[in-house]
């Protein structure tokens, strides 16, 4: 801005320390998606801010595989330990022991008259002056450097697996299912409502207004109990239905609260000659107010996506029974924690997927969120 | 039936229900009940439009006395009914089981830190960077990075920062970033340097500001400084109640000043962060005012934009240097806002849950109320105590809800 527009040291301390924000709250979330591309192995043993650079370790066991082959009197077992070429080993071993006991190039024996020699880029020699037959064959330890290696399996894995039980598919229909009826009809109700508290004449309006801004802060957590008590005793039970209406209820008042003070700025002049011509205040809502409000609207949409994407306590209270058919991904997620809390290849992807979808409802539609945030908050 | 087709039913049969139902309704009234024609035309009119009002409401209405209101009054009831004993009524015997339990003390210790911690650090944070933003080119792509986590699921958080606490055994590398900063640190100057005196320092400035904000609070109570108009009786209670917890504040900064300066830490062990008492609470808060600081961020930097210029331009003028400027033109005028943001983030943090129940589940001393009334309902199956508990987050809210209705009230009128 104008206070220091020349560069000054100020000035580079401001850029310093915006990047040192960005990058301290960007951090944790890199690491998750990181980690969702990386293999069990490679998570379990080294911090994912290593997985971008070329990196010395060591490698769990290869038992050595090949088709035997007779050449001079020799059986010849020959072949590669690694399918990438990029890998450079710098000691090996043969049990678990020493895994470090010799250099490319050795030559070992490894019993039976039979020796083993395993070069710098992995290819190994196993001969013997007699057939393998169907015998073990040995176990290879490396320590190399291998360069960054990502994968999608994890992905396949908890999405497209169907023998994965705990998988995400199911819970992210879910979870799309409970969303969009949750999101669509508490807008419609509360466009209604906002209407009427903005542009209409009646007794008693200021009151409503103030009531509903009262709910707005009410705790959902006081509701569980005495409705899901009720859904019992109407037989909706727990169930889409139940949550469906649960959300709908929960959204109402930050829904009207948005809309009617959108609503209330729209411009006097076209409702009073749109009332002078004999439309009707139906007719005024639907043709005028409705596409005025858009952009109201949207932001109420994007909030109420958010919350109930994101939401794991109604889900609970409201929607998910013992059967578990009805799980919703932050359940999922949840019970990986307890289950699966080592496990991060599958926790870092279930988690991923399960945030993806808000982000990228995030990024794209930020100015009408930013736009509902300021209208909700500032007066 | 498959559940999405089930959803899309209901989509349909919602909203053509709805926009049916706003249709119909004011057909029915304009033609039949009162129809704008014959002698009493006139009259007619006037009636269908003292109506239809309740047409556009009655919906929404519906919904919120029955999903928001009703509860509340139910939920006092079963707060002072016994579920086992029939629904009988009994007093206030829940509300004194709840009073003795060392947990539900726990969770509202826990809950008085977490309510002063993150909207505090969150608005900080916020203001520091719409502050450093609004003055650089590359601002809107920094903010949008910084509000991101808004969008992050409170689970999908847990998730995210329980890889940054993870844990390996001695020996192995660590995965998590927080224990494999720890370990590089040995013990040495840089060490104390690091884990010791910049701490303390920090520390200490809190409990200046501490002390600061005790001092602005009791001035005008202690009465030096007469004739800012007079004050309310709950403004004395408001500034008691803000002083107390400063003084709760400063009196934690300088015990925890006093434990770093003696602690000898374990350098070289990697910690399980989440089972360190006191500390797990506060590396729990960590993950909420990530998330909560992009919203303060991006509420903060609309109203600094709002700032008329000829102040900040007058004060220039007066030779005030950037940090006078901020603190002495800026935040005075957009403080109104920062009260509105603090107590948006203090509604948020007072229902806390997700995160607690993910990551902890309250263990090692990091209940908090939420999770407490959610463990009576649903795992002790005590719906007395749960609800007792519930009501005391209820009765915290209040004051905020209050606040806003009168709001409300005075801009309506």
């Amino acid at each position: 801005m104008h206070v220091s527009s020349k560069k000054s040291p100020l000035t580079w301390a401001v850029h310093i320390s915006v990047v040192a924000l960005v990058a301290l709250w960007l951090f944790p979330t890199v690491g998750l998606f990181v980690s969702s591309f990386r293999t069990a192995d490679q998570i379990a043993n080294t911090g994912w801010w290593k997985a971008l650079f070329t990196q010395e370790r060591q490698a769990p066991a290869i038992r050595i595989a090949g088709n035997e082959e007779e050449i001079d009197g020799q059986f010849v077992i020959a072949g590669n330990l690694f399918e990438s070429d990029e890998v450079e080993i710098s000691k090996w071993g043969t049990s678990s022991r020493a895994p470090e006991a010799y250099v490319p190039g050795d030559s070992v024996d490894v019993g039976d008259g039979a020796s083993l020699t395993v070069a710098a880029d992995g290819a190994f020699r196993l001969s013997a002056p007699q057939s393998f037959g169907d015998s073990r064959l040995p176990r290879v330890f490396t320590t190399a450097t291998r360069p960054p290696e990502f994968t999608l399996e994890n992905y396949r894995f908890v999405l497209f697996d169907p023998g994965n039980r705990e998988g995400m598919a199911r819970a992210f229909f879910n979870t799309l299912t409970v969303t969009i009826p949750a999101t669509i009809i508490p807008i419609v109700i509360a466009a209604f409502a906002a209407y009427a508290l903005a542009w209409m004449r009646f007794p008693g309006r200021s009151l409503l207004i103030a009531a509903v801004v009262g709910l707005l802060v009410v705790p959902l957590q006081l509701a569980l109990i005495p409705l899901l008590r009720l859904h019992n005793e109407i037989g909706i039970g727990k169930g889409y239905l139940g949550v469906w209406l649960a959300h709908t209820g929960f959204g109402l008042p930050l829904a009207i609260y948005l809309l009617r003070n959108y609503m209330v700025g729209l411009p006097r002049d076209i409702i009073e000659n749109a009332r002078v011509d004999g439309a009707t205040d139906f007719q005024i809502f639907v043709k005028i107010i409705l596409p005025l409000s858009f952009p109201a609207l949207a932001s109420f949409a994007i909030f109420q996506f958010l919350w109930t994407w994101n939401d794991l306590l109604v889900a609970l209270v409201f929607l998910i029974d013992s059967t578990g058919e009805t799980t919703v991904m932050t359940k999922q997620i949840v019970e990986l924690l307890g289950t699966r809390g080592g496990n991060w290849e599958i926790l870092a992807t279930s988690a991923f997927v399960s945030i993806a979808v808000p982000l990228v409802v995030f990024f794209a539609m930020q100015k009408y969120l930013v736009r509902g945030l300021l209208a909700g908050s500032v007066k | 039936m498959h559940p999405a087709l089930q959803g899309l039913i209901t989509i349909i049969v919602g909203v053509g229900g709805c926009v049916g139902y706003f249709y119909f309704s004011n057909q029915f009234l304009d033609r039949v009940l009162f129809p704008a024609t014959g002698k009493h035309a006139g009259r007619n009119i006037n009636r269908a439009n003292q109506i239809r009002p309740w047409l556009f409401l009655f919906p929404a209405l519906f919904a919120l006395g029955l999903y928001l209101a009703y509860p509340v009054f139910a939920t006092l009831w079963l707060s002072v009914t016994d579920r086992d004993a029939g629904g009988a009524f009994v007093g206030l015997a829940n509300y004194s089981q709840m009073f003795g339990e060392p947990k539900f003390w726990e969770a509202m210790t826990n809950n008085m830190l977490w309510l002063i911690i993150v909207p505090a650090f969150s608005t900080g944070f916020g203001l520091l960077a719409a502050q450093l933003t609004d003055r650089i080119s590359w601002g809107g792509i920094a903010k949008s990075l910084i509000f991101m986590p808004m969008a992050i699921s409170f689970v999908g958080a847990a998730v995210i920062w329980k890889l940054v606490y993870d844990t390996r055994p001695v020996g192995q590398d660590q995965i998590g970033v927080l224990n494999a900063v720890w370990l590089s640190f040995d013990g040495g100057v840089w060490s104390v340097l690091v884990l010791k005196l910049v701490p303390i320092a920090l520390v200490a400035i809190f409990a200046a500001f501490m002390g600061f904000v005790i001092y602005q609070t009791l001035r005008p109570v202690i009465g030096r400084e007469k004739g800012h108009g007079e004050t309310h009786w709950w403004g004395y209670v408001l500034r008691g109640l803000l002083s107390l917890a400063a003084v709760w504040m400063l009196w934690l900064s300088l015990g925890s000043i006093l434990s770093l300066f003696s602690a000898s830490l374990p350098y070289g062990e990697p910690q399980t962060w989440l089972t360190i008492p006191f500390w797990n609470s506060i590396f729990l808060m960590v993950v909420l005012v990530w998330i909560q600081t992009g919203f303060a961020m991006v509420i903060l930097s609309a109203a600094l934009r709002g700032i008329p210029e000829e102040t900040i331009e007058a004060a220039v003028i007066d030779g005030a240097n950037p940090f006078q400027i901020f603190f002495k033109i800026k935040v005075p005028q957009i403080m109104s806002t920062i009260v509105v943001v603090w107590t948006t983030i203090t509604i948020v943090v007072l229902k806390v849950f997700d995160i607690v129940f993910a990551m902890t589940n309250g263990q090692w001393e990091t209940q908090v109320l939420a999770n407490y009334m959610y463990d009576k309902l649903f795992r002790a199956n005590d719906w007395g105590v749960g609800s007792a508990s519930a009501m005391i987050i209820m009765l915290l809210v209040t004051p905020i809800l209050a606040w806003n209705v009168y709001n409300a009230r005075k801009e309506t009128r």
